[in-house]
């Protein structure tokens, strides 16, 4: 036992120097690549107007001003449907799809992952080749039901879709399989717990990454949405679209342009630095077998 | 008190019965499973079924729909030269860059799995950051902007490589590029996450052993050791990593505008938008809707079958 203690790793992995090298001057440009234009919007929207006409422009911005944000906020306070109204509808539909979609998918997760049910295989099936889709091109279609449910230019028709997030189910699901003892699950059934408190007192706390993940991606899916073409009036309609019209036209407002879009964007990103390890973590069950 | 339950066992019971048994006992599954399974029908089943229905009728949301057989589909082979078009950059977009960017985010996460677990945090959220954050790509606009305010064509004007402004989301011949190198940069997202997950979930062990049988490389340890214990991640992202290469046409409106010049990277997602929700020809966009469905499909089996290959000989 002594022997082993000495050294941390007691076989050497046959890798080379100049590969490490070699792929840390990789990994250093590529990451150049991915974080310059980030640099860049912030840059632009600190950037006072007169800066935006310098010739060549310049990379950095030399008197960084919040004037672009504060423009942002007059302008959207003075728009026909104040900012508070476009905010209210984004953090509304964005809070109800995710619980909604956190407390169903999850019930049906648990079900598909740790009950023993005839057809649990054909659903889940169903559910794992559905991931091979994307939904947004059947927008026409999405449209033709909601008008036939009458859900057209209600809040329904963004929030409750968001509920069958197939993305999420699978995640939970997975990783539900993974991280639930059914031994646990037995023994309560045989102490006659009911299957739905064994769900929320039992399973449930065991699955803390796993709501995580799920609340981050359908938080960023709603919160980043653009228009539905089941919503016609501009006092349902999403943040991103209300800010992305303030923000379009010509060279001055390229820095409230700027602005708004980091605006947008720093919420999920910071939404995910908060929680990467338990994303990662949920992850890690993602695998997907045939 | 334990009620007195009747011994039952799998023995004496026909395999009817066994599952009749089974559905009895787990009542409340279904009860707890239904609501979302009522939802998935009718937001994504019930639109893969419509649009193989409707897409056999000349619906057009005003008049009731007559049944016109496979007429929207001869048009689409025959008569729509477009189609052709958007399948041509669907298929490009679908087997080339959905392929790239799976192939980059492997890459990355392979690279950044050694480091430090902070630091390899921090460079997490720099590669990820596109992928999560909305509409950021559209800083790319800005940078090739096809006045002299652009940075891109300010430099080059500068330094005497050009004479005047490159159009660059306007001209065809720079539009695909373009595109293609901002749709990479936005798409190391999900499949990402897993694979730098799959790839903390190997034991360093694992990799002494190959080296004590013989593994000479990293290369050699990549193939025989990481690639065959992360297979279900693999397959996983490969469906993310394809599936999102469908979406890629919003990308090309964004920059390049709807349709681009000469329709260089008009998607089937374009073409279906143009019919379902601007000449409102619903038939036809449905028959579009179920081709691309097909599309999806297929492509993402091809690719899976390819990924359950490795580290089979």
């Amino acid at each position: 036992m002594k022997k082993l203690r000495t050294r941390r790793h007691a076989v050497v992995l046959n890798r080379s120097r100049g590969g490490d090298v070699g792929i840390t001057i990789v990994l250093a440009l590529m990451g150049a690549i991915m974080v310059l234009p980030l640099i860049y919007m912030v840059m632009q929207s600190l950037k006072p107007l007169d800066e935006f006409f310098v010739f060549p422009p310049r990379f950095y911005v030399v008197h960084p001003t919040l004037n672009n944000f504060r423009d942002l906020f007059f302008l959207m306070s003075t728009s026909w449907v104040p900012l508070s109204r476009y905010l209210f509808n984004t953090v509304f539909t964005s809070v109800a799809g995710t619980f909604g979609q956190l407390i169903l998918a999850s019930l049906a997760a648990y079900v598909l992952a740790k009950m023993e049910l005839p057809g649990r295989k054909v659903m889940f099936q169903m559910i794992q080749k559905s991931l091979m889709f994307s939904a947004t091109v059947a927008g026409t279609i999405t449209f033709v039901i909601m008008r036939y449910l009458g859900w057209v230019d209600t809040y329904l028709a963004v929030i409750v879709p968001a509920f069958q997030s197939s993305l999420g189910l699978y995640l939970m699901k997975q990783f539900m399989e993974t991280n639930v003892s059914q031994e646990m699950l037995e023994s309560a059934r045989l102490d006659g717990a009911k299957e739905f408190r064994i769900f929320w007192s039992i399973a449930m706390p065991m699955v803390k990454p796993a709501w995580l993940t799920l609340i981050i991606y359908a938080f960023k899916d709603m919160w980043t949405a653009g228009g539905s073409s089941a919503i016609y009036s501009e006092q349902l309609k999403s943040l991103n679209t209300g800010i992305s019209q303030i923000a379009a036209g010509g060279i001055a407002r390229q820095g409230i342009s700027a602005a708004s879009t980091l605006l947008m964007a720093i919420v999920p990103i910071i939404v995910f630095v908060v929680s990467q390890s338990n994303v990662i973590e949920t992850m890690g069950s993602s695998g997907m077998k045939d | 008190m334990a009620k007195e339950k009747k011994v039952v066992s799998r023995k004496n019971m026909t395999k009817r019965q066994w599952t009749w048994h089974l559905m009895k006992q787990n009542k409340v599954g279904y009860l707890m499973v239904a609501p979302y399974m009522i939802l998935f029908f009718l937001f994504t089943f019930l639109p893969v079924l419509l649009s193989l229905i409707i897409g056999f009728t000349d619906f057009n949301m005003l008049q009731w729909p007559h049944f016109v057989g496979m007429r929207n589909y001869v048009t689409m082979f025959l008569d729509d030269e477009l189609f052709m078009t958007a399948l041509k950059y669907t298929l490009f977009f679908a087997l080339i860059t959905g392929p790239a960017s799976y192939l980059l985010s492997f890459v990355v996460a392979w690279f950044i799995n050694d480091l430090n677990p902070r630091i390899r945090a921090f460079v997490t959220v720099i590669f990820y950051a596109p992928a999560i954050g909305g509409d950021v790509y559209l800083i790319w606009r800005t940078l090739f902007s096809g006045d002299s305010y652009g940075w891109v064509n300010a430099w080059l004007l500068k330094m005497g490589v050009v004479q005047s402004p490159i159009l660059f989301f306007t001209n065809p011949k720079w539009i695909l590029p373009l595109c293609v190198i901002v749709a990479l940069w936005t798409s190391l997202g999900t499949s990402f996450l897993a694979f730098i997950a799959g790839l903390q979930g190997i034991d360093r062990s694992q990799y002494e052993a190959a080296a004590i049988d013989g593994v000479k490389n990293r290369w050699q340890e990549a193939w025989y050791v990481t690639l065959p214990n992360m297979k279900p991640q693999l397959m996983f992202g490969a469906v993310m990593a394809i599936t999102g290469s469908f979406t890629f046409g919003g990308i090309v409106t964004n920059l390049a505008g709807n349709p681009p010049t000469d329709y260089v990277g008009y998607t089937l997602q374009h073409h279906i938008s143009e019919y379902g929700s601007v000449r409102w020809e619903v038939g036809y966009s449905s028959a579009l809707t179920f081709i691309m469905f097909l599309i999806m499909f297929g492509t993402n089996l091809l690719i899976t079958r390819i990924i359950s290959k490795v580290g089979q000989s």
